[in-house]
């Protein structure tokens, strides 16, 4: 089993997402998580797919992803060579006597408060998976009333930009 | 500032402007709004039987023309009658648009009377769909069918419009430009990867030209040509491709594959290099893909990357549209040979003429005096002769269409390959018929298929439409019966249509107002085809009455490596293993 993270760019187009996953679903891949939203391009999305894949290379999928009107261009963005970030929201359960140690736990990780009530409180923490991952493991102990975990969002390190020379044409057309 | 006109009006008005000049349909409430328009317009509208049929028919004038087909429907089931003929383009690189009404915007949704989500449904099946509901929209969005629908690797286009949108006030607008920036397809061959194509075809010794359709969608077949005579190295033409080489040229090989013949098949398994031109190995062609032609190098040549080693490893890939690439491998070609290259395939060849002249495609003459469908199919390839549009359904019938009758030109044989479409013919013959009227156009059709489309004839008729059926009846789904026999310990299953008996096809014509013929006696073959061949007021349909257990030879089974070739029951070939 292997994962990976596509960052797929395509025209905001209503049924683009349908294609997209119809094409995963029909080979039988497991999107892992899924992540959409605006680009700096007017009228472009960004869909960051983290996929696992077993047996079939994902090539053929690709290739297939990029036979879609509304796909303007993939790329695979390698873990090294990219950031990758996932945000959580998570309610954890904290009384008085508890509270503190929470707090605790939850500067340690660089994750920040965003609700507080009687009985519980709600922790906002950004990271990769492994980082979210850990600091599950340490509040799980004081009980987990809730979750919610955002698809992963990537960009690749360095000065370059995959939009560049493929949405160029476009910003001409619009412009 | 243009005139303000309906969205229907807008609609026929693009399409008038996208080149169509013909359209197969079926009104309905939701596409109501677009007939009024096309009763006054230049596009000519033939109103189908059923929706399936007009689906057919468009591919059949696509496939017969070029041209992209255009299929008309209203929105539910006109619509759902459409996706197999959709699939079929899909799967066979026909480009076709169709057009759908759909229910009113603000009903969308709702499950409202006659509503289907088509444009969902047809997402795996189209190169592209649309859902449009701002009248504004429809000349761009019909546009872009257009242009997706027969640019690239070609297929269907499907429009789906709401009814408010075609009844909505407009300005018709053509678009000078489109504005696609996700479909750029490749056209130009790398030159880097055709150069290094020649070099691997001057170094094989036993290279094969496997041939697909991809050739004929081209337009590459006179570059083929000179091609293969430049080199002299064997050609195979694929179920899809047939009639992209002649089949008089001494270089062909004829159709490799599940039926196909044993010097084809022989030669892609015994060769070094596949110069692959527009096909995509598909299961039919290769048997079992792990023993496929194990000791060739590949070179693909296909306008879809997606299907370049997508079963079979290439070793030089190259994207691009077929009439270039081959255009640019005559030239590369050309350049090895100035530098002292030279082929020498006359080892390869007296191999493969041994496996031609042993085996050559056959049949027996059932005993008991009933006709050979093959000599029925045979006799009318040789009166009708290679200038005719041969169209088949699918099954027993459609093989020996594909061995028996002598293809010499493109465009010349069509068939439902990918999907296997049952009860294509009738209406992809009428298709053909219309976008070429002064050809002779012949369905080679089952008894089984004939019965799912063959209301067909009564458009057929009525628009002076006359094409000529064939119905091989051998009683039954004599494919499938001949799986039964050979896998099934001849338990016939529900394969026994008793189309001998019910229904009277001589009678069924007639009813149609077509001409209705049987021929039960192989000496009745030759003037029951002369008899059709004289009638050009209405379509024909002769009953030729066949024996029932003939079966295709040769046969790979399914599952099977190429190497097990079957000639005929129980009778595998002698492969030459020398070299």
């Amino acid at each position: 089993m292997s994962r990976h993270t596509l960052s797929v760019l395509v025209e905001d187009q209503p049924g683009v997402l349908a294609r997209i996953a119809g094409l995963f679903s029909r080979r039988s891949f497991n999107i892992e998580s899924l992540a959409v939203g605006p680009t700096e391009h007017v009228g472009v999305s960004r869909i960051t797919i983290v996929v696992s894949v077993e047996g079939n290379p994902l090539e053929q999928v690709t290739k297939q992803l990029n036979k879609l009107v509304n796909v303007i261009k993939i790329v695979e963005l390698e873990p090294g060579q990219s950031v990758q970030r996932e945000i959580m929201l998570v309610k954890v359960r904290a009384d008085a006597e508890t509270r503190s140690h929470v707090l605790e736990t939850v500067q340690l990780f660089r994750a920040k408060v965003v609700d507080v009530s009687i009985d519980a409180v709600t922790v906002e923490a950004t990271g990769n998976a492994e980082k979210l991952e850990a600091l599950l493991r340490v509040l799980e102990p004081f009980g987990i009333r809730e979750l919610v975990q955002s698809g992963m969002v990537a960009l690749g390190r360095g000065g370059r930009s995959i939009t560049d020379r493929s949405l160029r044409s476009l910003d001409k057309t619009t412009a | 500032m243009s005139e303000k006109i309906s969205g229907a009006q807008s609609l026929v008005q693009a399409l008038e402007t996208a080149g169509a000049e013909v359209i197969f349909g079926i009104p309905g409430g939701a596409i109501l709004p677009a007939y009024d328009p096309l009763f006054d317009s230049k596009v000519r509208h033939i109103l189908v039987r059923h929706e399936q049929g007009a689906g057919h028919a468009a591919e059949g004038y696509a496939a017969a023309t070029g041209k992209v087909g255009v299929c008309m429907a209203t929105s539910g089931p006109g619509a759902t009658n459409l996706v197999t003929p959709i699939a079929d383009a899909y799967m066979d690189s026909i480009p076709m648009v169709a057009v759908t009404g759909q229910v009113p915007s603000a009903s969308i949704g709702s499950d409202a009377f006659q509503e289907a989500d088509i444009r969902g449904i047809t997402m795996p099946i189209t190169k592209h769909n649309f859902l449009v509901t701002d009248a504004a929209e429809i000349p761009r969005r019909i546009a872009e069918a257009f242009h997706i629908a027969s640019t690239g690797r070609p297929g269907p286009v499907l429009v789906d419009i709401s009814k408010d949108a075609l009844q909505a006030s407009t300005t018709f607008q053509w678009p000078a430009t489109l504005d696609l920036p996700g479909y750029r397809p490749v056209t130009r061959p790398h030159s880097k990867q055709v150069r290094e194509a020649a070099r691997l075809i001057l170094e094989a010794r036993r290279p094969v030209l496997y041939v697909g359709g991809g050739v004929i969608r081209a337009r590459a077949a006179a570059e083929l040509h000179v091609l293969a005579e430049l080199t002299g190295i064997p050609v195979v033409t694929t179920l899809m491709a047939r009639g992209a080489f002649p089949d008089s040229h001494p270089l062909h090989l004829g159709m490799p594959g599940m039926h196909g013949t044993v010097a084809a098949v022989g030669a892609l398994q015994k060769s070094d290099l596949l110069i692959t031109l527009g096909a995509r190995f598909d299961d039919r062609v290769t048997g079992k893909l792990s023993s496929f032609a194990p000791d060739a190098k590949v070179i693909h040549a296909d306008i879809d990357p997606a299907e370049i080693s997508k079963n079979r490893t290439a070793d030089v890939p190259i994207v691009g549209d077929c009439r270039e690439v081959i255009a640019d491998l005559i030239v590369a070609i050309k350049a090895e040979l100035d530098a002292g290259g030279s082929f020498d395939y006359a080892g390869w060849w007296r191999q493969l003429d041994q496996l031609r002249s042993t085996y050559p495609l056959g049949y027996d003459t059932p005993a008991g005096g009933e006709v050979a469908p093959q000599y029925v199919i045979e006799r009318i390839g040789a009166i009708v002769g290679p200038d005719a549009i041969y169209c088949a359904g699918v099954g027993q019938h459609q093989m020996w269409a594909a061995q028996f009758v002598r293809y010499e030109k493109p465009n010349s044989w069509i068939n439902s390959g990918g999907l296997g479409t049952m009860g294509f013919a009738v209406p992809a013959a009428m298709g053909a018929k219309v976008g070429r009227p002064d050809t002779t156009v012949w369905a080679i059709d089952g008894d089984g298929c004939f019965q799912m489309t063959n209301q067909e004839l009564a458009t057929c008729a009525l628009n002076d439409i006359p094409i000529k059926v064939a119905v091989i009846n051998n009683g039954s789904l004599g494919m499938v019966r001949q799986w039964q026999t050979l896998f099934y310990d001849s338990r016939y299953s529900n394969t026994d249509l008793h189309s001998r008996r019910i229904p009277d096809f001589v009678k069924l014509a007639d009813a149609y107002g077509c001409v209705g013929l049987r021929c039960d006696s192989a000496a009745d073959v030759d003037a029951t085809i002369d008899k059709a061949m004289a009638v050009d007021d209405r379509p024909v349909v002769v009953d030729f009455v066949v024996h029932q257990d003939a079966m295709v030879w040769p046969m790979v089974a399914a599952g099977t490596s190429n190497d097990d070739i079957m000639v005929a029951r129980d009778l595998a070939p002698v492969w030459d293993r020398e070299e």
